[in-house]
């Protein structure tokens, strides 16, 4: 930093100049960090889409095996009556074969309702399954056709590119047969 | 930069301009008198070719943008009221459209031909690097307008590809709600989309003025790698390679122009003029052709972080080409191993272009796995091990002494 022909220098070593410079751009640099946050900030979701929707849904009508994709957030959510089969193929499962270990008595606390975000964790795409007709993959859960993701009928990801299971989305019931998605 | 002397301007206006600022002759240097070398064939036409395609893209586009709504409720049926309502708006899209193919396959083989005849070699490191981070742009700037009419395979391909972000550990999940503005893609990113589709061309315009005074800084390649050593070696740009650019450009926009108006929709998919759907996705998901192959790599992977890394490595690694390529000889013309290794690269690529539009399922899985490593052994394993096991042809001492005594076959062309 110290030239030769810099007449307030001592050769060679740190001068307060030196200090000055330095103290000066990193503070210049500190600055302008500062000033491009609200820009970026300004990307992330405004209020008014952070404002928590809740929603409720009304599961009398879903019969058994049958199954309805609500919109919540933007977001298709899986509801699912599941049949007793469904159900004993979720739960006899042994941790050791899962990918993302988790038991079905966790993410459906009453067995016959499977409540899940529809949503494929590989990339995002949404999964098949939900309609009679669709392929529901190698563990009769729901397939995701973008990229080969095999989810079981617990919604966990047993076979493809994605690293996790659907997310169950915070739910409560409010009664036997209305569910309530989102915090109040 | 040329070595003729600055010309004197008659025309005065001219010369009132260009002795307060030099633009003319600078034009004049760039343009006119610069030496070429005297033996460049036709596959160094596709540099001003994508030039051009740029312009194309850059001018169709600020019309389109006349009358495109970025909007989750209007953009559909603007783009739909280009099509019918607004006067030619359908040639002006489809000139959009078409154009995109026509600046992709110009850039591939722009790039390819680097490859061949080792253009990325020593002292041209960093006009090879601007080209590849022109390309990122690019990329970045056609998967942004894809977005734009939002139909299915936009909605779908938008969602796919800002979840590449996911898997990045920590800030992952914050980082695509920062990207959508939301919890998933809506009209915040529809609009951020536009803004950004509209900046992008301006920001790769910028970069290929670098690229091109890097280019007449260490100047072009030429077919037989050797450098320019006296005047007999070169050509001046005008009138022989401004010619030999017009008349590729001619076929070119003849090209363009049959799929203009003959097969306007052929590069696109059906289902993109399906509106936006965020609850149904289709039954395929294909990018358009000129992502194909970096999709084949990013599906090889069962992995979802190992895919992406993947994906951008395979195109991040083009920076690392010459210093992977540990050959003395520059063109492929006088590397007889390389040449064979160099056209089973671009087979390579074809085959991944072609899984890339497969299903991943079955053999294509493995197919893409295969290509995916032949892909990357050639520049990590294959390019650093042929410099030092390969036995080169020898290389001529100069353009003029090879293109006037062995009447190469250049000479021809
Ligand atoms: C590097 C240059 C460019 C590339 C690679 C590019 C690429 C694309 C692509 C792939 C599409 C989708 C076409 C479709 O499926 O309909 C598109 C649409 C669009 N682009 Fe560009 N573009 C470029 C420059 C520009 C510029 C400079 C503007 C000016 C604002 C622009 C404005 C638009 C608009 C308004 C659309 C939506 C209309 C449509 O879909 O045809 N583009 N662009
Ligand atoms: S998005 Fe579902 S497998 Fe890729």
């Amino acid at each position: 930093m110290s030239q030769a022909a810099n007449p307030a220098g001592n050769d060679g070593g740190t001068t307060r100049r030196d200090f000055l410079l330095y103290a000066s751009a990193g503070l210049g640099a500190v600055g302008t960090a500062l000033a491009v946050w609200p820009f970026l900030d300004s990307m992330n979701p405004a209020k008014d889409v952070m404002a928590l929707a809740v929603i409720e849904v009304d599961l009398s009508p879903i019969a058994v095996g049958q199954a309805i994709t609500v919109t919540w957030r933007g977001k298709p959510v899986f509801v699912r009556h599941r049949t007793q089969d469904e159900i004993d193929q979720a739960r006899s499962v042994s941790m050791s074969a899962l990918k993302d270990p988790q038991p079905d008595e966790e993410r459906a606390p009453r067995p016959e309702w499977l409540v899940q975000i529809g949503i494929c964790t590989h990339l995002g795409c949404i999964p098949k399954g939900q309609k009679p007709s669709d392929p529901k993959g190698d563990y009769n859960g729901w397939f995701c056709v973008c990229h080969g993701s095999h989810y079981d009928t617990s919604g966990r990801i047993r076979k493809g590119p994605a690293p996790t299971n659907m997310v169950v989305p915070q739910y409560a019931f409010l009664d036997d047969t209305t569910i309530q998605i989102g915090e109040e | 930069m040329s070595s003729t002397p600055n010309p004197v301007w008659s025309n005065r206006a001219i010369k009132w301009v260009d002795r307060r600022m030099p633009i003319f002759t600078l034009m004049y240097n760039e343009l006119v008198v610069y030496p070429a070398p005297r033996n460049l064939n036709y596959w160094w036409n596709f540099g001003s070719l994508a030039g051009i395609a740029l312009v194309i893209l850059i001018f169709s586009g600020i019309f389109l943008a006349m009358y495109y709504v970025p909007h989750e409720d209007m953009a559909f049926a603007s783009i739909e009221r280009i099509m019918r309502d607004v006067n030619y708006g359908w040639l002006i899209r489809f000139i959009h459209m078409n154009t995109v193919s026509l600046f992709f396959l110009c850039v591939y083989i722009h790039i390819f031909r680097g490859m061949y005849y080792g253009s990325y070699k020593a002292p041209r490191e960093l006009l090879w690097g601007i080209g590849v981070i022109i390309y990122l742009v690019m990329v970045g700037t056609a998967f942004l307008g894809y977005v734009l009419p939002w139909g299915q395979m936009s909605f779908w391909a938008a969602t796919v590809i800002t979840s590449l972000v996911t898997p990045i550990p920590w800030v992952g999940e914050d980082l695509a709600i920062w990207l959508w503005g939301g919890f998933g893609v809506n009209n915040a990113t529809l609009q951020r989309f536009f803004s950004l589709h509209y900046l992008f061309p301006m920001v790769i315009f910028a970069l290929v003025f670098l690229h091109l005074w890097a280019l007449h800084t260490t100047k072009s390649n030429n077919p037989l790698g050797v450098e320019v050593k006296k005047k007999a070696d070169t050509l001046p740009f005008h009138p022989y390679y401004t010619m030999k650019d017009a008349f590729g450009l001619g076929v070119a926009l003849i090209a363009l122009a049959f799929f203009v108006f003959f097969a306007p929709n052929y590069f696109n998919h059906a289902i993109n003029y399906v509106q936006a759907d965020p609850m149904v996705t289709p039954e395929h998901i294909v990018p358009e052709w000129y992502f194909l192959p970096f999709y084949a790599i990013l599906r090889a992977v069962p992995d979802k972080l190992g895919g992406v890394v993947l994906m951008f490595l395979s195109i991040a690694i083009w920076l690392a080409l010459p210093w992977l390529d540990t050959s003395k000889v520059r063109s492929g013309r006088f590397r007889p191993l390389f040449k064979w290794f160099f056209w089973l690269l671009v087979i390579d690529f074809c085959i991944l272009t072609w899984l890339g539009a497969m299903p991943a399922e079955g053999a294509y899985v493995t197919m893409g796995q295969w290509a995916t490593a032949y892909y990357f052994a050639h520049f990590i394993l294959i390019l650093p091990l042929l410099g030092w096991f390969e036995k080169t042809k020898p290389v001529p001492e100069s353009i003029s002494a090879a293109v006037t005594a062995g009447h190469d076959k250049e000479a021809a062309a």
